[in-house]
C-alpha cells in the first residue's frame, strides 16, 4: 500500500514538472525590460477605427529618464495612443540599437552626446544647440529614426569634486586640474573612458591624465559614495543631478560640453503629426531648472518618477488634470 | 541652480509607506521569481532525468556527466548568464538556460545516489517477482529513491531562488530587480524587502518541499524509529 | 564566428595585460581577495564545525546553516553590505566570508559525525583522549568531507568576488560588467572565460590538494563522499527536521 502512494505521488510529482516545462517553452520570447514594463490596452495594432497605434516607449538607466519617458507615455496615452513602456532597459548602447531595432519607438535623448554617439566621436556637435541638431537629424534619419524639437532644458556632464579638493589645488574651472591630474583619481560611468565628453573628451580637450579611472556609475549613489569617502577625487555627475550643494561643479571653461538639450528621439515610421506636436509641447514646457526639480522629488523625496510627471504635466496644461 | 541632496541620513530603514504604493509591483516581482523558480527547476528535472538514468544504469557515463555538469555549476553566475547573451538576447530565454545548468549538478547527482542505494536484495526480488527493468525501475527502484530526488530538489530550488535575483542583472530577476533599484536609487526600502522576500521564499520553498520529502517516505521513518 | 574571433582578440591584446585593467591586476585583486576571505572563513567555521561534529552538540544548526547560506542571495548580501558600509572593498570581504562560512561548518560537522561509532568506541577503549582522538582519528577521517568543504567555499567565493564587480569593486568580474554596460560583447565574453576558467582552476586545484591530503586508506571514502554528501544532506535533514 505505501508503494502505491509514493508511486502515486511520484506521477503527480512528474506529471507537473512536465506540465512547467511545456510552459517554459512558450515563455521564450525576447523579453527585455524589468517588471515595470507596464502595458496599457494590448500593445498592438488592432485596426479597429478608434486606435491610434501603438508606441513603445523605452528609457536608458536613470531616473532623469524615467521622469521623461513617463512624460511622453502618458502624453501619448491620453491622446489615445496605446503605450507601452520599456524602461531602463540599459545605456545609450544599448537603448539606441533598440531604437534602430524597432524593440522601442521613442525615448528622451540629449542633442550633442547622441550626435557624437551617431558619429562615432567625430567632434562635430557644438555650444549652438541648433546647429548640432541640423548636423544630428540626418544622421539619425540614416538610421531610420528622428529627432523633433530640442527642448530648453540641458543635462550636462558635470565633473565635480569635493569643496576641501577645491581649496587644496586651487580648483575652479576643468583647466586647473591639468598640473594636478596625475595625483587624482577619477570615477566615472563604466563608458566614460569612451565617451567624447566623458573622460575621452577630458584627455583630448583639456589634456587631462588622471592618475586612475574608476568605473563606478552614471552619477549615481557608487560615484557619490566614492566622492564622499575619498575613493575618487574628481567624479562625474549631471548637471541636473548634483547630490550635494556644497560641492564644486568646475567651470568647463574650454567648452567641451556641447548642447545637450533634451530632444525625443523617434522612429520615423511611427511618427506623425498629433505625436510631433505633443511631445513637442513636452520640450517646450520644460527648462533646466524644471528638470532639476523634478529629479529631486524622485531622488530625494522617493515621489514615484510616473506620478511626477503625472503633476507636471497636468501643472502645464499639457493633460487634462484629475 | 539650487543643488539637490539625496537625503539618505534620516531615511528609514524601510520605509512602510512606500511599500503600501508599490504593492503592485512587490507583487509582480514576487510572481516573476516564483515563475522563474518553477520553470527552471522544472526544466532542469526533466533535463537531469533521462541524464540520471543512463547514468545509473550504464555507470561508465556517471562520471563524464558528473564532471561536465560539475565544470558548469562551477562557473561564477554572473559569467553564466551574459554568456547567452549574445546568442538569445536579453531575454528570459538566457537567465532561463543559466538557471537550468546550475541545477542539473545537484539534481543527476542525487537521483543518481537514490537509485544507488535501493538495496540490491529488493532489486533482485523485484526481478525474481517478475518484474522487467523499466517496470522494476518505474515501480520500485523510482519510488524508493524518491526522498533522496526530493532532497536534491529542495536544494536546487534554494539554490535556484538565491541565483534569481542575480538575473536581475540581465533584466529579469524577479525580487532581484527591487535590490538593483536599492542600488541604483541608494534607496534602502526596495532592496531590504526584495531581500527579506526572496529569502523567505527560499524558506518556504524549502519546507514545503520538506513536507512533500515526509509524505514520501513513511515507511524510512518507520525505520528509523 | 566573429564574436569568437573577437574575445581571441582582446585576450591577446598586449594593451589588456598592463596597467590597472589589465589581465594580470585584475586576477591578482581577485586571488588575493578570495585567499584572504578563505582564511578568514576557515579561522571562523572550522573550530566551530569540528567542535560541534566532536561534542556531537548543535547538530540541527549546523547541518542547517549549509542550506541557509544557499538561501542568502548573493547579491542582495553585497548591496545591503554597501549601503551599510559604504565602503566596496570592506563589503566584498565581508559579504565573502558570510558566504564561506556556511559550507566550511556543515561539512566539518557531517565530516567528524560520520566517523563509525565502533571506531570511536575503540580508540577510547584504548585509552585515548579526547583531544587524541580528535586530532588521530577524526579529523584525519573527516578530511574529505572537510575539503570538499573548503573546495565548495572556494568556489563560492571566486564566484561571488566576480559579483562583487557590480558594486563597482575590481577583480576579473570587471569585465564581464563594464563589458555589458559598453554593449562591448568581446570584453563581456572574454571575462566570462576568464572567470569560469579560475573557479574551475580553484575547483581541480584544491581537489588535487584534497587528495594530497587524504591519507591513502580513506580515498576510497573519495568515491564516497559523493554519495555521502548527497544522502547526508538528504538523510541528515530527515533525522534533524
Amino acid at each position: 500500500m505505501r508503494l502505491t502512494r509514493a508511486r502515486l505521488l511520484l506521477a503527480v510529482v512528474m506529471s507537473l514538472l512536465l506540465v512547467a516545462a511545456a510552459c517554459g517553452g512558450d515563455d521564450s520570447e525576447e523579453e527585455t525590460g524589468d517588471a515595470t514594463s507596464t502595458t496599457a490596452g494590448d500593445g498592438g495594432d488592432e485596426g479597429d477605427g478608434e486606435d491610434k497605434g501603438s508606441v513603445v516607449v523605452g528609457s536608458t538607466n536613470f531616473s532623469e529618464q524615467e521622469i521623461l519617458a513617463h512624460m511622453y507615455a502618458i502624453v501619448l496615452e491620453d491622446a489615445g495612443y496605446d503605450v507601452e513602456t520599456k524602461l531602463k532597459l540599459g545605456s545609450r548602447e544599448v537603448v539606441e540599437p533598440a531604437l534602430e531595432a524597432g524593440e522601442i519607438d521613442l525615448y528622451p535623448e540629449y542633442a550633442a552626446t547622441l550626435l557624437e554617439f551617431l558619429n562615432k566621436g567625430a567632434g562635430e556637435a557644438s555650444a549652438d544647440v541648433d546647429e548640432t541638431v541640423d548636423t544630428l537629424r540626418p544622421l539619425a534619419e540614416e538610421k531610420g529614426f528622428t529627432v523633433l524639437e530640442p527642448s530648453e532644458a540641458q543635462d550636462q556632464n558635470a565633473i565635480v569634486v569635493l569643496p576641501e579638493t577645491a581649496e587644496e589645488h586651487g580648483l575652479e574651472a576643468i583647466s586647473d586640474l591639468e598640473p594636478v591630474a596625475g595625483e587624482l583619481v577619477f570615477g566615472g560611468p563604466p563608458e566614460c573612458p569612451e565617451r567624447p565628453f566623458c573622460l575621452l573628451g577630458l584627455e583630448e580637450t583639456y589634456g587631462l591624465s588622471f592618475k586612475e579611472f574608476r568605473p563606478l556609475d552614471a552619477g549615481g549613489p557608487l560615484t557619490r559614495e566614492a566622492l564622499e569617502n575619498g575613493t575618487i577625487d574628481v567624479g562625474l555627475f549631471f548637471s541636473s543631478f548634483i547630490p550635494d550643494p556644497d560641492w564644486v561643479l568646475l567651470e568647463d571653461d574650454e567648452g567641451l560640453q556641447r548642447s545637450d538639450n533634451l530632444i525625443p528621439a523617434i522612429r520615423a515610421e511611427v511618427l506623425d503629426d498629433e505625436i510631433e506636436e505633443l511631445l513637442n509641447a513636452v520640450s517646450a514646457a520644460l527648462d533646466t531648472d524644471k528638470l532639476t526639480e523634478l529629479n529631486l522629488k524622485v531622488d530625494q523625496d522617493r515621489e514615484d518618477p510616473e506620478d511626477v510627471a503625472r503633476a507636471f504635466l497636468e501643472e502645464e496644461g499639457l493633460i487634462e488634470g484629475g | 541652480m539650487a543643488g539637490p541632496v539625496l537625503a539618505r541620513a534620516g531615511e528609514p530603514w524601510i520605509d512602510w509607506d512606500w511599500v503600501g504604493r508599490h504593492l503592485d509591483d512587490i507583487e509582480a516581482a514576487t510572481r516573476e521569481h516564483i515563475e522563474l523558480t518553477v520553470l527552471a527547476v522544472g526544466i532542469g528535472l526533466a533535463v537531469s532525468f533521462p541524464l540520471g538514468l543512463l547514468s545509473a544504469r550504464w555507470r561508465r557515463w556517471y562520471a563524464p556527466v558528473m564532471w561536465f555538469s560539475g565544470l558548469l555549476y562551477t562557473i561564477p553566475s554572473l559569467a553564466l548568464f551574459v554568456f547567452f547573451i549574445p546568442i538569445t538576447g536579453l531575454s528570459r530565454t538566457s537567465a532561463l538556460i543559466g538557471l537550468v545548468i546550475y541545477t542539473l549538478l545537484i539534481l543527476i547527482r542525487n537521483l543518481v545516489a537514490g537509485l544507488d542505494a535501493v538495496p540490491p536484495d529488493i532489486k533482485d526480488a523485484a526481478t525474481g517477482m517478475g518484474y522487467g527493468g523499466a517496470a522494476r525501475l518505474l515501480r520500485v527502484e523510482l519510488p524508493l529513491a524518491l526522498p533522496t530526488i526530493i532532497a536534491g530538489v529542495r536544494i536546487a530550488t534554494v539554490t535556484t531562488i538565491g541565483l534569481v535575483t542575480i538575473t536581475a542583472y540581465i533584466g529579469q530577476g524577479g525580487l532581484g530587480q527591487l535590490i538593483r533599484q536599492g542600488l541604483e536609487q541608494d534607496f534602502t526600502s526596495p532592496l531590504y524587502i526584495g531581500s527579506i522576500l526572496s529569502v523567505a521564499l527560499a524558506v518556504v520553498a524549502d519546507l514545503l518541499l520538506l513536507l512533500v520529502q515526509r509524505l514520501a517516505t513513511p515507511w524510512a521513518r518507520a525505520r528509523a524509529a | 564566428m566573429n564574436l569568437f574571433r573577437d574575445v581571441i582578440d582582446f585576450l591577446t591584446n598586449g594593451d589588456n595585460w598592463s596597467g590597472t585593467f589589465g589581465i594580470p591586476h585584475r586576477l591578482a585583486e581577485h586571488l588575493s581577495m578570495s585567499g584572504l576571505t578563505i582564511l578568514a572563513a576557515l579561522v571562523i567555521a572550522l573550530p566551530v564545525g569540528v567542535a560541534l561534529g566532536h561534542y556531537g552538540r548543535g547538530g540541527v544548526v549546523a547541518i542547517n546553516v549549509a542550506n541557509v547560506g544557499r538561501a542568502l542571495p548573493s547579491y542582495a548580501l553585497l548591496v545591503i553590505g554597501l549601503s551599510v558600509l559604504g565602503d566596496v572593498a570592506q563589503t566584498a570581504f565581508i559579504a565573502l566570508v558570510a558566504l564561506a562560512v556556511p559550507p566550511i561548518v556543515t561539512n566539518s560537522y557531517v565530516g567528524l559525525r560520520e566517523v563509525d561509532p565502533e571506531v570511536r568506541d575503540s580508540a577510547r577503549g584504548m585509552g585515548m583522549t579526547g583531544g587524541q582522538l580528535l586530532w588521530r582519528v577524526e579529523l584525519p577521517m573527516a578530511m574529505p568531507l572537510v575539503m570538499a568543504g573548503v573546495r565548495t567555499a572556494s568556489v563560492q567565493v571566486v564566484a561571488t568576488a566576480t559579483l562583487a564587480a557590480v558594486i563597482s569593486w575590481g577583480g576579473l568580474g570587471r569585465y564581464v560588467v563594464d563589458g555589458f554596460y559598453q554593449q562591448d560583447y568581446p570584453e563581456m565574453i572574454a571575462g566570462s572565460v576568464l572567470v569560469a576558467m579560475l573557479a574551475i582552476a580553484t575547483e581541480v586545484g584544491l581537489g588535487a590538494l584534497q587528495r594530497l591530503v587524504v591519507s591513502a586508506g580513506l580515498r576510497e571514502k573519495g568515491q564516497a563522499e559523493i554519495l555521502a554528501t548527497a544522502v547526508s544532506a538528504g538523510a541528515a535533514q530527515q533525522e534533524a527536521a
